[in-house]
């Protein structure tokens, strides 16, 4: 037997990405900080702080606009931001990037636009009940306004999600199917294939809300063959205030604009207005133009890393933790579907998740406690909130170790 | 010790984790004849409180609650039904506005009948002045009780304590 018959994987290199991340070299209450609330919002290297100041003190401008110099640098540093998440994303053209807010208003974009050009009385939308808030309520709006109808797909008790359940939720009157890619509660990734093989096979678009999934698993929206893709930046290491709606050009174009205004017209005059094709018609006014910038920065960032290589080393960092968090005795994991990103849910017998929230920030730990704007998914599986520890790659196993010793507290003072 | 860590154990004080543990008067009093629910929507978490007023007097003859929250909200509740029972509307909410007076700032005065026990409720409770954000969950049962209190006509059946917190 040959000692190292097995080639071991490459080790990733946490400690070396963790410098890059001036935030998470702080102390919080006297110790260092241990940021385990990835899910709500990620840290950004310096690589993109850099690119925002860079862009601020040398190249900007507004874009689209001016005929000179520095309008032409910010605008071109705007456009090659969009060809950067195209690639990223594997999209046909970078006409189909639009930039938004943030996932929030590009799932809303697409409810205002297409929903009320597209859906009429009696129509079903299919969610699941695990989904955000921001994947529920702007359908909730058009139950209101238009009568369609809300139909969530009932999931299993370990927070699965049965392609069987999904396809016992279409109907003849299905024409929009808008799930989360991974749940920002539980972690489970969804089997967005086979439910996209279920959706064309009865030509119904599906719309994928990538917000958890865009930062830990590869996105290749071709290949996927869904009809829209959503994600933020603030949760891929990139600024806020941007959020990324993909949607196939042809779809696009065919959808009133959502936000009028400057910059996403052809011509206007009192007698009417027409309007740019897409990106350009969803893009009114004056965009976040260094923040998206910076979301190109940060995918170069993430790119340099490699989605495929993170999402090993958070698997072996979820498994990790798991195994360390199961060992609790009063510690329960809500989620635990076989298929998971690094999300960890727990609650714990005799502590609320706020309390152990308190505790764990005493202890420099930064989790989310809470119902994580899933509150029927609370509902469904009869908790009132739990609380998470969501893992990114420059997080180490020491502190899942950290985040054990943590939980050890909150069971001294409460038993 | 950490100054953090004493604020920790001043926040989760015996008393505290005493009434979240074992709350006092979590019932729904068969005569309650006020009741208002509040809200606390960071976390979800829901609570009820009943309150049987005399007809005539105005006095808190019962205070109870039902809901399931964390240790603070739980406790916050549990011995605010304890330092209201027998007290009248309008002492009820002196009471409040002390209370949430000494969880948001560094100088309140107590109401003048107050006696040892009810101030050192109120005390171990205004621990979450270290931490702001957890305010809302001290005052969450009070703001209900005092939606609960409203007369009739103006009564709001649902109440949140969101803007609470200390700044």
């Amino acid at each position: 037997m040959t000692l190292f018959a097995c080639a071991t994987p490459k080790s990733f290199d946490a400690e070396k990405y963790r410098t890059d991340f001036p935030a998470l070299h702080q102390n919080i209450n006297g110790v260092p900080l241990v940021f385990l609330d990835n899910a709500a919002s990620a840290q950004k290297p310096r690589q993109v702080l850099e690119t925002l100041t860079r862009l601020y003190s040398n190249n900007y401008a507004n874009i689209h606009r001016g005929v000179y110099t520095l309008s032409q640098r910010a605008t071109d540093a705007f456009e090659r931001a969009r060809e950067t998440v195209r690639r990223f994303i594997n999209a046909k053209s970078s006409d189909e990037i639009v930039f938004t807010r943030g996932a929030t208003e590009s799932i809303n974009l697409v409810a205002h636009s297409w929903g009320r050009t597209f859906l009429k009385n009696g129509d079903e939308v299919v969610i699941t009940e695990l989904e955000h808030h921001a994947n529920i309520v702007p359908w909730q709006m058009l139950e209101k306004e238009i009568g369609i109808v809300l139909k969530p797909v009932r999931i299993e008790d370990n927070g699965d999600v049965k392609i069987e359940s999904v396809k016992a939720a279409i109907s003849q009157h299905t024409k929009l199917i808008s799930v989360a890619h991974v749940s920002n509660a539980l972690g489970t990734i969804l089997p967005v294939e086979a439910i996209i093989a279920e959706a064309k096979s009865k030509n119904i678009p599906v719309l994928l809300d990538g917000c958890q999934a865009i930062s830990h698993l590869p996105v290749d929206v071709q290949a996927l063959g869904c009809d829209f893709y959503v994600f933020s930046s603030h949760k891929l290491y990139g600024p806020t205030g941007v959020g990324v709606l993909w949607g196939k050009k042809e779809i696009l174009n065919k959808m009133p604009p959502y936000q009028t205004g400057g910059d996403m017209i052809e011509v206007v005059s009192f007698k009417g207005t027409t309007f740019k094709n897409a990106p350009g018609r969803f893009e009114a006014g004056t965009p976040a133009i260094a923040e998206v910038v910076g979301l190109g920065s940060a995918i170069e960032y993430v790119s340099t890393i490699g989605l495929s290589r993170i999402a090993e080393y958070e698997n072996e960092l979820l498994e990790y933790a798991t195994s360390q968090l199961s060992k609790i005795n009063s510690l329960r994991i809500i989620g635990t579907a076989p298929n998971k990103a690094s999300i960890i849910s727990f609650v714990m017998e005799n502590a609320h998740p706020h309390d152990i929230g308190t505790i764990l920030d005493g202890s420099g730990i930064a989790v989310r406690a809470g119902h994580h704007c899933a509150q029927p998914l609370m509902d469904r599986l009869g908790v009132p909130a739990t609380t998470r520890a969501s893992f990114a790659f420059y997080n180490t196993f020491a502190e899942v170790d950290a985040l054990v010793a943590g939980i050890k507290k909150v069971q001294e003072i409460f038993g | 010790m950490s100054s953090n860590a004493a604020e920790l154990r001043d926040l989760y004080q015996e008393l505290i984790l005493d009434h979240g543990r074992t709350p006092r008067n979590r019932r729904k009093p068969a005569d309650a004849n006020r009741e208002a629910l509040g809200h606390n929507p960071m976390c979800g978490d829901k609570m009820t409180i009943y309150l049987k007023l005399g007809e005539h007097d105005g006095l808190i003859e019962d205070v109870a609650f039902e809901g399931q929250g964390c240790a603070i909200s739980t406790a916050s509740a549990s011995m605010m039904t304890e330092i209201l029972k027998g007290k009248t509307a309008a002492q009820a909410q002196e009471i409040f506005d002390y209370f949430h007076t000494l969880c948001t700032t560094d100088d309140a005065t107590p109401p003048k009948d107050l006696n040892e026990d009810d101030l050192d409720r109120l005390d171990a409770l205004s621990g979450v002045r270290q931490f702001p954000i957890r305010v809302k969950c001290a005052t969450l049962a009070w703001h209900a009780m005092q939606a609960a209190l409203c007369p009739a006509g103006m009564r709001q059946n649902e109440v949140n304590s969101e803007s609470d917190e200390r700044t």
